[in-house]
């Protein structure tokens, strides 16, 4: 089964929610929709799903155009953000549910059943009722309901998003698990970039409606083509900054001025977009040449065991991605450390010009080799 | 491209199209086509034109029952509207007690009207009912048969004890999808139970009590079975609404061109007041 | 404003309790001082709740007293306590404008229009609330809406504390850092006590200065965000804490010596006269992995092992805390990598940064003694 769409824009009440997506997805492939609330991806699965027919464009699927076949007449599942279940059957029924709709035999559903359930851990739970499962439980059961069918295309909507972060963590990897085997197409959405990350795959990009970039998650991640897809695909965003670079020195913002490096010194005289990963600021200088800025601290977001700091100057705002807790009162002064050959460089209409050479990039076998130079 | 994959799925509204047809749009057609005629008997009929509307709207019948009408709806709800809030106010929020009181509650609604209708003509006779003989007793000159201040307030009285339990049942509800939170926050903010009231109860009932209007208004305005019973619009005309001017003259008079136009009127008038109720106080609710 | 202690607290909803199991909070005793900030954390059904519910005086607790500057609150009322609360959802009052829902407070005690005036425009200053004064409070967004019921506490002088039970749930995401950093520079100018309820380690290691993590019932740990993420003291504080949690290993000891899995872990002294006296059934050892080192092909211990086959167990054990283990997953998530390892039957995982390389197959783990925890039936050893 592979999954195609073709030039598909679907217009709702004149306004534009899906506009000329090209997408391609192979069979047994997992495949994460990226993008913030609003961007289209709910839009775009249900257009995969049949559930809605596209304003134009072709849905392919095994290169035959299924464009207005209805969602009954399609092997699909789905998996919503809200657990949804029958409330009335038990977890054994809820999963069994689609085998006995096609009217399989006994057996059959009964060693199936029984096998999804074990696989996503809910075998102990076959007799409950839904609602007097937790949350995860629940939604392994809408899970499990999804993955019998053995359905081509399998949808899920930011399936983890209601459920609690330890739950969260847990069911994430379980899901790459789940799909290593199977020869199905998974579409996950999400607006987590972490979320995509940990799902591997490949990724899309959905920005306002439009596929800004698409393929092999970790590709996409180090090697964005926009400031929009570097700035969706970064959690926190990208740090963003106009500037200029002169015969000498780079300008950020008009008032931070650092030497133009090697790195950089390619680029030629002009203005344009930098970006630097959160990650990448430090709150100590790690190598020489290193740019110290003095800054205001807006918040020390902790998250157990990291922390987002967001600060400020007069001209840049910045967020640090820091390992470990630094606790800081609102409005400290702090000095933090930019790794000036860390920078991503956008033209100013955002097209890449230049990712960080000096940054590591992991193909796909695992070993690290050296940075490329775009444009 | 935008073929439907299954027309037969029309059918399903067959029914309800049907239901609709015959419950709403064909008496109502009919009522148009008496309206419009002079009809003698089953072969003599002539088209009349609007000549009964016209002369429906110049008849003093219409004028004064309209006028008691309005005076007795309104009455209804001034009355009925705070006495109902009142009431589930002061009902206990859970337990037992709670469920007596909507038992006790629900009773008046149950009875049928012509039932209610002869309960409050005995309740208020003279002689032998209850309201009635004590009330003389006490030196007060009673009669809702001979006196038509007395029908009035009895016929007010009556529709009061038979449909303030709907209002005192629907904030009842509504007070109680109030989550605790806002009294406790009311409570820190140091409200007064009159503050409470005014800006918590008040605002979160105003779309029951929307509900609550709207209905009491059309059932008064249509009122007819209870006062018949009670009173059978007597004496004089002092208590003779609309729906009874209307139904002497269809089935009293046979008089049906007339009675068509009256009751497209009728209908009318309690769609146009339904209409202005409601945009006022969805208005209200929307706080501009 | 008030020191809030909680003295020899327990709570039953049982009349006549008798094990752990029946009581929803188990005795504690804790000083929440005056002026600060803290946050209650822990899954659903933990007791957070009914916590918040003895402190703003909805549930009089069963055993133990609670009080407020010194005085018993046992029995007061919230109005009493003068506790001011922000709940999940807004709950603000609808048909006033966003200046009357403000000076509702004060217009109750009869405070005069000009007192008001000036005491609603502070706040409103300090929350952003300016430019919409004058809206009906009801046409506000979710976050404004938060931000009224939060200034209504703030108008008074009087409250003793605010209480905040989970107030970001209705909070757009991209908001929501913006209602936290307002909440800090609020409690940083205010000085006002503050207790914050959530489930999310997030929320609470931002705000609070100190937090109260609790599971099934009981405190298990009371401190900084730091000394969670550093120290836990209890084994759920290590799991629920920090994403992915502690890891932890079967423990032994035997013969004054320390193993971890069976492997013999250095251990000093102290550590093995406190581990000799305390009683226990079950010995736990946790790191988090943000401390498992994974060894690099530099380091000193992999770059002699090449040249010394035979010597590899010899070098091993001369190695302090290292260990041989499988390497099952690597995940990248772009600003780090999350490696699943295995030593023994137990799995583990370890962070790395983003640019070091993980060797497939199996690799070489070092346990930094300072982070290598011993928990004698789930709590610290220490």
């Amino acid at each position: 089964m592979s999954l195609t769409l073709e030039k598909i824009t679907k217009v709702v009440d004149g306004e534009l929610h899906i506009n000329d997506v090209n997408l391609n997805f192979e069979p047994g492939s997992f495949n994460v929709l990226l993008g913030r609330t609003l961007a289209g991806k709910t839009t775009l699965m249900r257009l995969m799903a049949g559930l809605e027919k596209p304003t134009s464009g072709r849905v392919l699927m095994n290169g035959a155009d299924m464009t207005g076949v209805p969602v009954r007449q399609r092997n699909v599942s789905m998996v919503y953000q809200q657990f949804i279940n029958y409330p009335n059957l038990s977890v054994y029924d809820n999963i069994a549910s689609p085998l006995r709709l096609a009217g399989d035999d006994k057996q059959t559903i009964d060693r199936k059943v029984r096998e999804t359930a074990e696989i996503l851990r809910i075998e102990n739970f076959l007799t409950r009722m839904p609602l007097e499962l937790s949350g995860g439980q629940q939604q392994r059961t809408a899970m499990a309901r999804a993955l019998i069918k053995d359905a081509d295309l399998i949808l899920f909507d930011e399936p983890l998003v209601n459920l609690d972060y330890k739950l969260r963590e847990e069911l994430r990897q379980e899901m790459r698990e789940l799909f290593k085997v199977r020869n199905t197409i998974a579409v996950y959405a999400t607006t987590e970039p972490n979320e995509a990350l940990a799902l591997g795959g490949t990724t899309t990009v959905l920005h306002e409606g439009r596929s800004i970039q698409y393929g092999e998650t970790a590709e996409v991640y180090n090697f964005p083509d926009t400031v929009a897809c570097a700035e969706l695909f970064s959690e926190p965003p990208l740090n963003l900054t106009k500037g200029e670079i002169s015969d000498s020195e780079v300008t950020l913002d008009q008032a931070t001025h650092f030497p133009l490096n090697a790195d950089l010194a390619g680029l030629g005289r002009g203005n344009y977009i930098f970006g630097v990963r959160p990650s990448h600021l430090a709150l100590f200088p790690v190598n020489e040449d290193d740019l110290e800025i003095s800054v205001r601290v807006e918040l020390a977001e902790i998250s157990g065991s990291e922390t987002f700091l967001h600060v400020r100057n007069k001209h840049l705002s910045l967020v640090l991605h820091l390992t470990g807790i630094y606790q800081y009162e609102v409005d400290a002064s702090i000095k933090v450390y930019m790794p000036t050959h860390k920078i991503f460089v956008f033209d100013e209409d955002g097209k890449i010009l230049k990712v960080p050479t000096r940054l590591p990039i992991v193909n796909q076998a695992g070993q690290i080799s050296g940075g490329v130079q775009h444009g | 491209m935008n073929k439907v994959e299954n027309n037969k799925a029309w059918f399903l509204v067959l029914p309800v199209f049907l239901l609709v047809a015959f419950s709403a749009v064909v008496p109502l057609m009919t009522v148009v086509n008496y309206s419009v005629q002079d009809i003698f008997d089953a072969t003599n009929r002539y088209f009349v034109g609007v000549e009964w509307f016209k002369e429906v709207l110049r008849d003093p019948r219409l004028h004064d029952s309209l006028i008691r009408q309005f005076i007795f709806s309104f009455c209804v709800l001034l009355i009925e509207v705070p006495l109902g809030i009142c009431v589930a106010l002061m009902m206990p929020k859970e337990g037992r007690w709670s469920a007596l009181c909507l038992i006790l509650l629900a009773i008046p609604l149950l009875i049928p009207w012509n039932v209610v209708g002869t309960i409050w003509q005995i309740f208020g006779r003279a002689d032998i009912g209850l309201m009635g003989y004590y009330l003389n007793a006490m030196g007060i000159d009673y009669n809702y048969a001979g006196n038509s201040g007395d029908a009035w307030a009895t016929v007010l009285l009556m529709d009061v004890w038979h449909w303030t339990s709907l209002i005192a049942l629907l904030c009842y509800s509504g007070l109680r999808a109030i989550p605790d939170a806002y009294y406790q926050a009311a409570r820190i903010d140091r409200a007064s139970g009159w503050a409470i009231f005014r800006y918590i109860q008040l605002p979160k009932l105003q779309s029951v009590l929307l509900i609550g209007i709207l209905l009491r208004f059309m059932d008064s305005f249509m009122i007819y079975t209870e006062p018949f019973v009670l009173t059978g619009g007597g004496p004089g005309n002092s208590t003779t609404f609309l729906s009874q001017t209307l139904t002497t003259m269809a089935i009293g008079q046979f008089d049906l061109g007339r009675a068509g136009a009256f009751s497209l009127i009728y209908f009318l008038i309690i769609l146009l007041v339904s209409w202005l109720l409601y945009t006022a106080m969805t208005h209200v609710e929307k706080g501009e | 404003m008030a020191e809030i202690h909680l003295k020899q607290l327990a709570h039953s909803y049982s009349d006549n309790p008798q094990g752990h199991k029946d009581y929803a909070i188990r005795e504690m005793d804790h000083v929440w001082e005056k002026g600060g900030a803290y946050a209650l954390l822990g899954p659903s059904g933990c007791g957070k709740s009914t916590l918040l519910n003895i402190i703003s005086g909805l549930v009089t607790p069963s055993e133990g007293q609670i009080l407020f500057d010194g005085h018993e609150v046992n029995a007061l009322t919230p109005q009493q306590r003068n506790i001011a609360q922000v709940f999940q959802f807004p709950v603000i009052y609808d048909t006033m404008s966003v200046y009357d829902n403000l000076a509702f407070p004060l217009r109750n005690v009869g405070k005069s229009e000009d007192v008001i005036s000036a005491k609603v425009k502070d706040i409103a200053y300090m929350l952003e609330l300016e430019d919409v004064l004058k809206k009906k409070a009801k046409n506000l967004t979710a976050d404004e809406k938060q931000k009224v019921s939060m200034g209504r506490g703030l108008v008074r002088d009087d409250v003793s504390a605010i209480l905040f039970d989970e107030p970001l749930t209705v909070i757009d995401p991209h908001l929501k850092w913006k209602l936290r950093r307002k909440l800090k520079q609020i409690h940083e100018q205010f000085n006002i006590t503050m207790v914050y309820v959530t489930h999310d380690q997030l929320e609470a290691s931002t705000f609070a200065d100190k937090i109260a993590v609790m599971y099934g019932g009981q405190v298990v740990q009371f401190g900084t965000p730091r000394e969670l993420f550093e120290k836990p003291e209890h084994t759920f504080v290590g799991y629920f804490i920090g994403s992915p949690g502690m890891n932890f290993f079967e423990g032994s000891f035997q013969q004054n010596e320390l193993y971890l899995e069976g492997h013999k872990v250095a251990l000093d002294n102290e550590m093995k006269s406190k581990l000799s006296i305390t009683p226990y059934n079950q010995l736990k050892l946790g790191i988090r992995p943000e401390f498992v080192e994974v060894l690099e092909a530099d380091s000193p211990l992999l770059s002699n092992l090449g040249k010394d086959e035979k010597g590899a167990e010899a070098l091993l054990a001369s190695c302090e805390n290292c260990f041989k283990c499988e390497v099952l997953l690597v995940s990248d998530l772009g600003t780090y990598k999350i490696v699943s390892l295995k030593l023994g039957n137990t799995e583990f995982k370890a962070r790395l940064p983003e640019e070091q390389s993980v060797p497939k197959g199996s690799a070489y783990v070092r346990f930094p003694g300072n982070w290598l925890k011993v928990y004698a039936d789930e709590y610290l050893v220490d």
